[in-house]
């Protein structure tokens, strides 16, 4: 008999992403791994801004909406003064890497003791498609017409990488996908690890997640699937950077 | 018995369940649902409960109805 496979309770309404787009994926992953490790009411979804916002609707749990960018700085200040509590700063490219870097490397320079959630679709998704810090090389966006030119906009940052040679504190560290049932299966053992590493109080937690965006993009869902396995993986790579420490 | 729980009323016919199924027993339906998408719809007879269409689905939209673990 097969394993039933049933949605978490903390999810309810639909949230309107565009078809196609991988953040449901993604919210649906992070509530899987808090009712695994139950902390169902023991949590705080932190919530930057972006298309993802638009997740506070179907999030039946305690959530914050920060200021762009901020949402690592606001997370913060919830760890330290609910020091039991799972904390999740859920963030995109855009708010994480350019609107936020300042917040997003500081947090990681301290250690503090939080989880951070990127997802990475190489453009600001909600205000149409512009250009970010991790637009590839050569990618057409609005603000990019003739597509990016790194000679005057430099390379795209990977800030994982960044975070795990730089910042040796840091607990856990690792970039996963949603384009297929094995990366999914992947990306929520890295999620659940980030938040493992946060209970027990080992640092600083970052999952960066490559997501599809067709809208933006201006293909079909398959087309920006194909895209994200062959074209965005190339420049960033899978896998763990920095492994929790056995202790 | 059914295998797999549908709720087309949240599906938006992006139509990655389809290629990630194994069996090939994901289709669009002829009818269309409340937000104007053709919804998935599987075929009993050929799904084997393998899981794939919940854990790639990005909008809820199975159930894979087993047994608890």
């Amino acid at each position: 008999m097969a394993k039933k496979r049933k949605l978490p309770e903390m999810l309810g309404k639909q949230i309107s992403f565009c078809p196609g787009c991988g953040h449901g994926v993604v919210v649906r992953l992070i509530a899987e791994c808090i009712e695994e490790l139950g902390q169902t009411n023991n949590v705080i979804w932190n919530i930057g801004v972006g298309c993802y916002s638009l997740a506070s609707i179907g999030i039946n749990a305690d959530k914050f909406d920060s200021l762009h960018g901020k949402a690592s700085a606001t997370s913060t200040a919830f760890k330290k003064l609910n020091p039991d509590t799972l904390i999740i700063s859920y963030q995109g490219d855009g708010d994480a890497y350019n609107i936020g870097i300042g917040e997003s490397i500081s947090t990681a320079y301290r250690n503090e003791n939080i989880t951070v959630i990127t997802v990475n679709n190489t453009n600001y998704g909600m205000t149409g498609g512009q250009m970010s810090a991790t637009t590839l090389p050569g990618q057409m966006t609005t603000t990019s017409p003739k597509g990016r030119d790194c000679a005057t906009t430099g390379m795209p940052i990977k800030f994982p990488e960044l975070v795990a040679t730089q910042f040796p504190n840091a607990a856990y560290v690792a970039r996963g996908s949603v384009t297929s049932p094995a990366n999914v299966n992947k990306l929520k053992k890295y999620i659940k690890n980030a938040f493992e590493a946060q209970l027990n109080n080992e640092g600083y937690s970052l999952v960066e997640v490559l997501s599809p965006c067709p809208t933006n993009w201006g293909m079909t869902p398959l087309q920006s699937h194909d895209r994200v396995d062959n074209e965005i993986m190339t420049y960033y790579p899978l896998g763990e950077f920095k492994k929790r420490e056995v202790k | 018995m059914q295998k797999v729980n549908v709720r087309q009323e949240r599906c938006k016919q992006c139509g990655i369940c389809i290629v990630n199924c194994p069996k090939e027993a994901i289709s669009f339906a002829e009818e269309i649902n409340l937000n104007g998408y053709r919804p998935a719809v599987v075929d009993n007879e050929k799904c084997i409960s393998c899981g794939n269409c919940y854990t790639i689905c990005p909008d809820w939209v199975f159930e894979i109805l087993g047994e608890e673990n």
